[in-house]
């Protein structure tokens, strides 16, 4: 078995998203019988990998082999028929559609020409049996389905496909314990039967009862690929965290004073099942990280805290005082003073095929202008401060701002925002995609900021910035504040295990 | 049996409008000065079904997430041809509706073909093409009329009465839906129209064929406005080129679709429900007369119709919790 | 035309006093040159002076509507209410002139008003109720038809224009410069003025390009959504009043032919269709253009069959190259 040929073998795979490399020189090799667990941090690449398989993208670079043969996959379909199925999160489903539709979406069964709803129905409860997923009604719309019903039919899916190779994307995240347990089951028996199984997740409990094979992807690279149970937890983190690279941050000092109230106080937050109870503060002068891993409710706590959602409960308050933030242009008031930088630039910052000058002065319109007609001169003086403090390099404040660099582009939301004069900065990872020399010209300029008075929430996927730049950082996991950590405890050790819900001192062992 | 829980929850839409249009009618009859006779009927049927085959080609196109403003205009234009070319003997005339359709699935087809490959947003493309449309409607019929040798034998028959009681015209629907509704609805095409108008992503993920979908809903749509056409060359013996009459029929065709509880986001409803709605849709507007009400307000009194049930689809509004969701 | 295809792609956001001239304006211009020069070849007449000061007051009711249009389709919205926000503007302020000296006085602020109040009724479907523009307009369209027919019961209108309608839609300055030409010129100043330097005019080129990005950069984009549209159904009510005054009274169905050649004008003067991208300067161009399009397609005597023909394929064709610019560029 160990010798016989890979069921596909990747080599060399490259992708490369603008001027992010998502996947370099990045190789696989899935056997059939086993269940390969993929592991790795935010951005390590494994969604990547997963989408070049499935043929949701095409890499720039390297080979396929299935079964020895070079395949290139330019649409899903094509990825299908050749016995690859994937279960994305809650992706592929088509909501107005019934279960057994869904189920055999692709290649309904038909009589003359028509497709066949007795023999469809039976193919659907065959799939969702095996799936674990029996009590599913086939002729339920999957758009009344709870989550975890859905992820099941997704499964269901792709069996029904009769695959060779099967990829659970995070497919168990949003399940509960006893369907996660009826799952395993499932995966058990397909494993028997001699599929292949790629699972992906973040949960290691999960992995370590599952998967056969594990590989560990870190910055685009496969770094090591192991047999389940050869290695601790901790060696695991380790190969997970690396030791590439440390950027010099500038020193983190404590705020100035704790008298008076704090800047920005949130107490007891609540928003649709994805905030759940969270209460911290952030003093003026303070830089307070949010970690964990991606999805936790870091975003939804940055926009609820900008305004953007409806339905929230709990109470923030600004300088002490209890203060409602109805909208972003009421949370960027002088009142209140926040600004937030989103998580996407080219579809939450910037308007991309607009003039730089455009763009820097947007958000700040309301001060540079006079009965709402834009005063030109204070406009241009104020635009040039703004290129001149954050260096942003461009081809003057005419041209396009999509025509800039990534790291310039993010120079120029976080301007954009400087120049509301803001007291409380939300970032929302914003050295994400972004060259290392503008990553520390952004940990400079959050430090100054800070060190002016400014009170700042900085959301990051990457570790080392929160250990280098917070004086605080919250852990969450699944919407709630798990842990916080603060000054000397802030260890890469200490996220990591944190933001796997890992038991305290169990990273030590395992 | 749970099964027709989930079955009647699928035809909702279908089942309200069918209930709306059964007591609109109703009551329609019950005030008549002439009662629930078999003229009557008939005389509401034709003009109800002139509505609901053009309904039923803006049916196709909005369960994929899209809107035909040509509709009208092929009616239009399929109606002036139809003036020209349903004439002479019966079998001549037969082939005559057969080019009518067949000019009708062309339009179609082109409208799928500039949304597809020009990947126009079809609301310009076929306010374009609607244009064109007219314009070959008007170079047939600068003025109203008809052929004349036109083949009123072949119109006559289509919009009288089966056994001195049903009208022609409520066949025909039924023909049709059964012929081309029914198994479309039941192909991977139809089913792949569906899924497009859903969620477009999914179905892209899901591998689904995705312009053979568009542009068979395009197609269909053009097929169902030329038999719309047809029907109204049958039952004018002519054909006439109105700018105002083509635009009322594609802004009645949403109208129905909407009461006929197809969502014009896509992937929900069916051309069944889109009859009723048009049918309910015409009986709204005849009640006016029935109740003795002046008929100048009848424009009106449907303009609000149409306007509330747009609005309708802005109720699933409160459920969203995250602003951002709004902009997609 | 084909070199539009080239042109539409390398799209140079514009910038005020033109110091980048969009190649789609370019082409819209150098289509005008062409199409003087045809006509010139059936007329001599085509170049006299008197000609084209006609050609530019038949233009500028057309311009006016296009205005309005132009912001509503900078915001990646349409608005296909313009027939009857037309023809109410027309109606309701010859309605008021019957109405003593108060109803004259007040004919052309009552039009307009009458316009904005359906403009109001568009936006806050779309902005509020999230209703897509086209159903939403479609719908408010059918209501305004619905309310004219009542008002006029059915029947051509009686009332006849104003005075002040008649002057400002027939007369002429000097040199044959009719008025109407420079009411365009002027509600075109106020456009220029009111996109470029206004904070308001750089929310709509945001919404149009990013909605998302615009809504969390603190900008009230519902409003600004709502306010657009108001614009528009003024300004169709102006042409609407503007037309009543030249042809002396309102007609049924006056605002039908102004919809086509509106959204023409405004995507063959290089506006996007899907919002953001877009100067003035194109739209009087666009508008011109159509103006001699439908003038020359008379004079070759081209029936009205031909010309709807003419005009749809055109505009699909320009749209189709501008399209393609557009996806390559991004």
């Amino acid at each position: 078995m160990e010798f016989a040929q890979p069921l596909l073998r990747m080599e060399g795979i490259s992708k490369r998203y603008g001027g992010v490399r998502a996947l370099e020189q990045a190789g696989l090799e899935v056997r059939g019988g086993q269940v390969h667990a993929i592991l790795g941090e935010n951005g390590a690449g494994k969604s990547t990998l997963i989408k070049v398989m499935a043929g949701v993208v095409a890499p720039d670079g390297g080979r396929m082999l299935l079964e020895g043969r070079e395949v290139a996959f330019a649409e899903p379909a094509a990825a299908i028929r050749a016995g690859i199925a994937c279960i994305f999160q809650e992706l592929s489903l088509i909501p107005d559609l019934s279960v057994a539709d869904n189920v055999v979406i692709d290649s309904p069964p038909r009589r003359f020409g028509m497709i066949d709803h007795r023999a469809q129905r039976r193919l659907a409860e065959e799939a969702l049996a095996r799936a674990g997923g029996e009590d599913i009604h086939p002729l339920a719309p999957v758009k009344d389905l709870p989550l975890s019903r859905r992820q099941m039919v997704e499964i269901a899916k792709a069996l029904a496909r009769k695959p060779r190779i099967l990829i659970l994307d995070e497919a168990t995240s949003a399940l509960t314990a006893a369907d996660v347990a009826k799952i395993f089951a499932v995966l058990k028996r397909l494993r028997a039967e001699g599929l292949a199984l790629l699972y992906i997740s973040h949960r290691m409990q999960e992995i370590a009862e599952i998967a056969d094979v594990c590989t560990v992807f870190r910055n685009g690279r496969n770094v090591a690929t192991y047999e389940a149970g050869t290695k601790t937890l901790a060696e695991v983190v380790e190969l997970m965290i690396g030791r590439e690279y440390s950027h010099a941050f500038p020193t983190v000092a404590a705020p100035e004073s704790d008298a008076g109230p704090p800047a920005l106080e949130v107490r007891d937050l609540r928003w649709a099942e994805r905030l759940r109870d969270i209460s911290f503060s952030v003093r003026a002068g303070e830089v307070v990280g949010l970690g964990g891993l991606d999805g936790q409710g870091q975003r939804e706590l940055l926009l609820a805290l900008f305004g953007v959602t409806k339905g929230l409960s709990g109470e923030i308050r600004i300088d002490g005082k209890p203060t409602n933030i109805a909208s972003p242009r009421a949370a960027k008031s002088k009142r209140i003073g926040m600004a937030l930088i989103p998580e996407d630039r080219k579809t939450e910052g910037l308007m991309l095929p607009m003039s730089v000058r455009v763009n820097l002065s947007f958000a700040a319109l309301d001060r540079l202008s006079r009965w709402g007609v834009v005063d030109r001169d204070a406009e241009t003086e104020a635009i040039d401060e703004m290129v001149r403090l954050l260096a942003i390099r461009t081809d003057g404040v005419d041209v396009p701002v999509g025509s800039l660099s990534g790291g310039n582009q993010q120079k120029v939301v976080i301007a954009k925002w400087l120049m509301v004069r803001p007291r409380i900065i939300l970032l929302n990872d914003p050295t994400r995609g972004i060259d290392i020399g503008t990553k520390q010209e952004i940990y400079a300029l959050l430090r100054r900021l800070a060190e002016s008075g400014a009170a700042i929430l900085f959301y990051s996927t990457d570790y080392d910035e929160l250990i280098g730049c917070c004086n605080r950082v919250l852990v969450l996991y699944d919407g709630a504040i798990k842990r916080t950590l603060v000054g000397a405890e802030i260890t890469e050790r200490a996220l990591v295990a944190s933001a796997l819900n890992i038991a305290a001192g169990a990273e030590a062992g395992a | 049996m749970s099964d027709w829980r989930f079955r009647l929850a699928e035809r909702r839409g279908t089942l309200i409008a069918l209930a709306l249009f059964l007591a609109l009618f109703a009551l329609y009859a019950s005030k008549h000065p002439a009662g629930f006779t078999a003229n009557v009927v008939q005389t509401a049927a034709n003009k109800g079904a002139l509505l609901a085959f053009v309904a039923m080609a803006q049916t196709f196109v909005v369960l994929t997430a899209g809107i035909d403003l040509s509709a009208g205009m092929i009616f239009t234009f399929t109606n002036c041809l139809g003036s020209y070319i349903v004439a002479g003997s019966t079998p001549t005339a037969l082939l005559g509706c057969a080019g009518v359709l067949a000019a009708g699935l062309a339009c179609g087809a082109l409208n799928g073909l500039i949304v597809i490959y020009g990947r126009l947003q079809p609301i310009v493309a076929t306010v374009a093409s609607g244009s064109i449309f007219y314009g070959l409607a008007l170079w047939l019929r600068p003025q109203p009329g008809n052929s004349d040798n036109f083949n009123s034998d072949i119109a006559d028959f289509m919009t009288g009465r089966v056994f001195g009681v049903v009208p022609m015209s409520l066949v025909a629907l039924f023909a049709v839906v059964l012929a081309i509704w029914i198994p479309f609805r039941r192909s991977t095409t139809g089913r792949a129209v569906y899924a497009v108008g859903s969620s477009e992503m999914a179905a892209y993920m899901s591998g689904l064929p995705i312009r053979r979908a568009k542009f068979w809903a395009y197609t269909l749509a053009g097929l169902f406005a030329s038999i719309g056409g047809l029907y109204l060359s049958f039952i004018t013996y002519s054909g006439e080129a109105n700018f105002a009459n083509g635009g009322t029929y594609t802004l009645f065709s949403i109208a129905a679709v909407v009461l006929g509880g197809v969502s014009l986001f896509g992937g929900v409803g069916s051309a069944i429900g889109a009859i009723f709605g048009a049918l309910a849709f015409r009986t709204i507007g005849d009640l006016l007369f029935v109740f003795d009400l002046d008929p100048l307000y009848q424009p009106l009194f449907q303009g609000v119709v149409l306007l509330l049930a747009v609005c309708t689809g802005a109720a699933q509004l409160f459920r969203i919790r995250n602003r951002l969701d709004l902009f997609q | 035309m084909s070199e539009t295809a080239g042109g539409g792609g390398v799209a140079v956001r514009r910038v005020p006093l033109l110091r980048h001239i969009d190649p789609a304006v370019a082409t819209a211009f150098a289509c005008i040159v062409v199409l003087l020069l045809i006509g010139s070849l059936y007329s001599r007449e085509f170049l006299s002076p008197g000609y084209l000061l006609q050609q530019l007051k038949v233009a500028s009711f057309l311009g006016v509507i296009a205005t309005g249009m132009m912001i509503v389709i900078l915001l990646g919205q349409i608005d296909l209410s313009v027939p009857w926000a037309v023809a109410m503007g027309g109606m309701m302020a010859c309605a008021a002139t019957a109405h003593g000296q108060i109803g004259v006085i007040g004919a052309i602020p009552f039009g307009l008003l009458c316009g904005v109040a359906l403009g109001l009724l568009n936006g806050f479907g779309v902005a509020y109720l999230r209703i897509p523009s086209m159903i939403i307009t479609l719908a408010v369209n059918a209501v305004a038809q619905g309310l004219m027919v009542v008002h006029t019961g059915g029947f051509s209108p009686q009332d006849s224009a104003s005075a002040a309608m008649r002057f400002i839609a027939t007369g002429e300055v000097a040199f044959g410069i009719p008025h109407s030409l420079i009411v365009w010129a002027i509600i075109g100043a106020g456009t220029v003025f009111l996109l470029n330097r206004t904070s308001y005019g750089r929310a709509v080129y945001a919404i149009g390009n990013r909605e998302r990005a615009a809504f969390l950069s603190g900008v009230d984009t519902q409003r600004a959504v709502m306010i657009a549209f108001a614009i528009s159904g003024g300004l169709s009510a102006f042409g609407g009043i503007l037309l009543a005054g030249y042809a002396s009274k309102a007609a049924q169905a006056m605002g039908d032919a102004y919809l086509l050649p509106a959204i023409a004008a405004v995507v063959l003067g290089g506006t996007s269709i899907l919002g953001g991208r877009g100067s003035y300067i194109g739209t009087v161009a666009g508008v011109i253009l159509i103006t001699l399009l439908q003038s020359i397609l008379s004079v070759m005597q081209i029936p009205e069959s031909g010309r709807q023909v003419i005009y749809g394929a055109v505009i699909l064709l320009m749209m189709l190259l501008y399209g393609r610019g557009r996806r390559a560029e991004g």
